[in-house]
C-alpha cells in the first residue's frame, strides 16, 4: 500500500548490517575494511587481526545487536499490547528481576551460572506478575500494578544482597553488571540468547499486523474475532522471553525499550507492520552504535546502561516533543 | 437467516439484572432502532449480541446456530460491532483502522492481502471517505470518524452491523450522515442496529424500532405505530407530547409545561428510568404498546 515505508521499514531492518561491519573495524587497535573481510571469509590475515576480529568483536557486536532488537522489539510490543506509549520492555519486572539473579550469582561466586540464574529470576519475575494479574482477574491495569510491586521488591531484595555483599569485591561487581555492558561476552553466551531471540523475533514478524488489533482495546478486538486474552497472553510472554535474554547477556540497558520504539513509530507510523521490523533493525542499530562508542570513546569503558541514558533521555525528550506537535496528541 | 436473541439476561452486579428475559430478531436489509433510558440494558443486549458479552441465560443464535457454537472469527465474519466512543492509544491513519476490519478473514500468521485491501478501499469509497484515507483518526471530526468505524464494519463484509450511539455527540447534519449511510447499508442487504437516545431519529431512519425500559423490552414494531407519547414517557419518566403533520408523528417534544416535569428531582429520574425496577408503564401506555416483549 505503502511503498515508501514498506522500503523505510525492511531498510531499517538491514541497517545493522553495515553497521556491524563497521564496528568491527573500530576498536583501540583499527582494521581496514579489507581485513576485516578478510578475517570473517578465510583471507590472509595475520592470526591476531583474525582472533582479535572473530573471537572478541565479532560476538560483542552480535550481542548488542541482538539484544538491541530484544529491548527495542518487546517494548514496541509491549506499548501495543498494553495501549500505553510510556510502557516499556521492563513493565512486568524482568530487569529487576534479572538484575536479583545475577547478584545472587554474582554472590555465590559468579562465574557460570549468572547468566542462566539472571534469565530464571526475569523471567520468574514475570511471572510473578502474571500470577498476580490471574489472581485479580486479568486486567492490563492488575499487570501494570502487579509490575511495578515485583519490580520494587525485587529491587529490595537486591538492595539487601548489596548490603551484606563484600563492599571490595562482590559489590562492585554487582554495581557493575547492573550498570549494563558487553565487554565480557563470549560465544558461549550468544547461543541461548540467539535461540531464544530467533523464536521470538520469529513469532512477532509473524503476527505483526495482528498486534494493530491488540491495540484497539479488549472489546473491539473480540469484536474483530480476536481471541484477545490468549493472544495478548502469547504476545506478552513473548516480549519477556526476549527482555529476559537480553537483559541476562548485557545487564540492565535502560530505555532502548522505551525510546527506540517512538524513534521507529516517528519514523514508519503506528501501524505494526512497519513498526515491528523497523523497530528490530533500529534498535539493533541503536545499541550496536552505542556499544561501539561505549568501547571506543574513552581510553577506559563506558557502562553500557549509561550511556543509553546519558544519550537516551535528550532524544526522548526531542522524539516526543516532535510527536507531540505533529500529532496534536499521543501518536 | 437472522441474528436472533432468546431470552436474554446478563447482570454486571449478582441480582441487578440490567437485560431481563430479552428477545429480539434482526434480518438482513432492516434497520432497527433500540431506544431507552441510560442504564435501559441498549449497550448491553448489543454487546451481547456482538459477542463481546456472554449472557447469563438466553442465548444469541445467529443463522440458526447458537453463537456460542461458533468460532469467534467465523462469529466475527457474520457481526459486526462500531463501539460507542473509540479512544485510539496511537494515530492509526483512517486506512489502517479500516483495514483492521478485514480481521476475521486474515489467517492467525497471516498478513492483509490484495483482496483484503479491495474490501477496505471499497469500503472506503461507498462511505465516501476515500480521500480521508491517510488522514490519522485522532485529527478526523466526530461525524468522520463514525462513518470511518462504520467502514470498517462494511469492510468486515458482515451480515449484521451493531452500532452503539452512532449520533451521539454529533450536529444535526452529521447525526444525519451517518444514519443515512447505516440507512444505506441496510438497502445493500445488512441487518443494522443502531442504538440511540433520539426517538426523533427512530421516526425518520427505522424500519423498526425496539424500546427498553428497566431491562426488558416494552414494544416492539413500526416506528410510527409503537411510538407514542405514552410509551416514551414509560421509558424515560418524563411526559411527552407529539408534533405531527396528518400523516403520522414527526417529533417527539418533552413537555415541559407539565408540572410533573418542573417538579422533577434527580432521584425521581432514577427510580423512573433505572435498571432495578422492572418497568412499571402507566395503563394508557400500555394499551399503545403493541407488541409488548415480542
Amino acid at each position: 500500500m505503502n511503498p515508501r515505508r514498506t522500503a523505510l521499514a525492511w531498510g531499517l531492518l538491514v541497517l545493522p548490517v553495515p553497521l556491524l561491519f563497521l564496528s568491527l573495524m573500530l576498536g583501540r587497535y583499527g582494521i581496514g575494511p579489507e581485513r576485516v573481510w578478510a578475517a570473517l571469509f578465510g583471507g590472509d590475515v595475520p592470526d591476531v587481526v583474525r582472533a582479535l576480529i572473530l573471537r572478541v568483536r565479532l560476538p560483542r557486536a552480535l550481542a548488542a545487536a541482538v539484544v538491541g532488537a530484544n529491548l527495542s522489539v518487546a517494548g514496541a510490543a509491549f506499548q501495543g499490547v498494553f495501549r500505553n506509549p510510556l510502557v516499556e520492555s521492563r513493565i512486568l519486572g524482568v530487569s529487576s528481576g534479572a538484575g536479583l539473579g545475577a547478584a545472587v550469582a554474582l554472590l555465590a561466586g559468579g562465574g557460570l551460572i549468572l547468566q542462566p540464574l539472571a534469565f530464571a529470576v526475569g523471567l520468574s519475575a514475570a511471572g510473578l506478575v502474571a500470577l498476580i494479574g490471574w489472581a485479580f482477574g486479568g486486567g492490563l491495569l492488575v499487570l501494570v500494578v502487579g509490575g511495578v510491586l515485583v519490580d520494587s521488591f525485587f529491587s529490595a531484595i537486591l538492595g539487601l544482597i548489596k548490603y551484606v555483599a563484600d563492599p571490595l569485591g562482590t559489590l562492585p561487581a554487582i554495581t557493575y553488571w547492573l550498570l549494563g555492558g558487553l565487554s565480557t561476552v563470549r560465544w558461549a553466551d550468544l547461543l541461548p540468547l540467539g535461540v531464544a531471540s530467533a523464536i521470538g523475533l520469529a513469532f512477532l514478524l509473524s503476527v505483526r499486523w495482528r498486534l494493530n488489533l491488540l491495540a484497539l482495546g479488549e472489546g473491539e478486538a473480540t469484536a474483530l474475532g480476536v481471541r484477545v486474552g490468549r493472544f495478548r497472553l502469547a504476545v506478552i510472554a513473548v516480549g519477556t522471553l526476549l527482555t529476559a535474554a537480553a537483559v541476562s547477556v548485557s545487564g540492565v540497558v535502560g530505555w532502548v525499550g522505551l525510546i527506540v520504539p517512538h524513534a521507529a513509530r516517528a519514523l514508519v507510523g503506528p501501524d505494526h507492520m512497519y513498526l515491528i521490523p523497523a523497530a528490530v533493525g533500529l534498535g539493533a542499530s541503536v545499541v550496536l552504535l552505542l556499544d561501539t562508542l561505549a568501547r571506543t570513546a574513552l581510553p577506559t569503558e563506558i557502562p553500557l546502561g549509561v550511556l543509553t541514558g546519558l544519550i537516551g533521555v535528550p532524544v526522548f525528550l526531542v522524539l516526543f516533543m516532535r510527536l507531540l506537535r505533529r500529532q496534536g496528541g499521543w501518536g | 437467516m437472522t441474528l436472533a436473541a432468546r431470552g436474554l439476561s446478563y447482570a454486571y452486579l449478582p441480582g441487578r439484572p440490567v437485560i431481563q428475559e430479552v428477545s429480539f430478531a434482526l434480518v438482513p436489509g432492516e434497520v432497527v432502532f433500540l431506544l431507552g433510558a441510560n442504564g435501559s440494558g441498549k449497550t448491553t443486549l448489543i454487546e451481547c449480541l456482538g459477542g463481546l458479552r456472554v449472557p447469563a441465560e438466553g442465548e444469541v443464535v445467529l443463522d440458526g446456530r447458537p453463537v456460542r457454537s461458533c468460532s469467534a472469527a467465523a462469529r466475527a465474519r457474520s457481526i459486526g460491532y462500531v463501539p460507542q466512543l473509540h479512544q485510539l492509544a496511537f494515530g492509526f491513519s483512517a486506512w489502517e483502522v479500516v483495514l483492521m476490519g478485514r480481521a476475521p478473514h486474515v489467517g492467525w500468521l497471516s498478513r492483509p492481502g490484495r483482496a483484503d485491501r479491495a474490501a477496505a478501499a471499497d469500503a472506503l469509497r461507498t462511505l465516501g471517505l476515500w480521500d480521508l484515507a491517510g488522514r490519522t483518526f485522532p485529527t478526523l471530526s466526530g461525524g468522520e470518524q463514525r462513518l470511518v468505524l462504520i467502514a470498517r464494519g462494511l469492510a468486515q463484509r458482515v451480515r449484521y452491523l451493531l452500532l452503539d450511539e452512532p449520533d451521539a455527540h454529533l450536529d444535526p447534519a452529521n447525526q444525519h450522515r451517518v444514519l443515512a449511510a447505516a440507512q444505506g447499508l441496510a438497502r445493500a442487504g445488512i441487518g443494522v442496529v443502531v442504538t440511540t437516545h433520539n426517538p426523533n431519529n427512530a421516526l425518520l431512519y427505522a424500519d423498526r424500532v425496539m424500546v427498553l425500559a428497566g431491562g426488558r423490552s416494552l414494544v416492539d414494531g413500526a416506528p410510527a405505530a409503537v411510538l407514542t407519547p405514552e410509551v416514551l414517557s414509560a421509558a424515560y419518566g418524563i411526559p411527552f407530547e407529539v408534533v405531527g403533520d396528518g400523516q403520522g408523528p414527526r417529533a417527539f417534544l418533552p413537555r415541559l409545561g407539565d408540572h410533573r416535569a418542573r417538579s422533577l428531582t434527580s432521584s425521581e429520574a432514577e427510580s423512573a428510568s433505572g435498571s432495578a425496577r422492572p418497568h412499571s408503564p402507566s395503563s394508557r401506555a400500555s394499551s399503545a404498546a403493541t407488541a409488548n416483549g415480542a
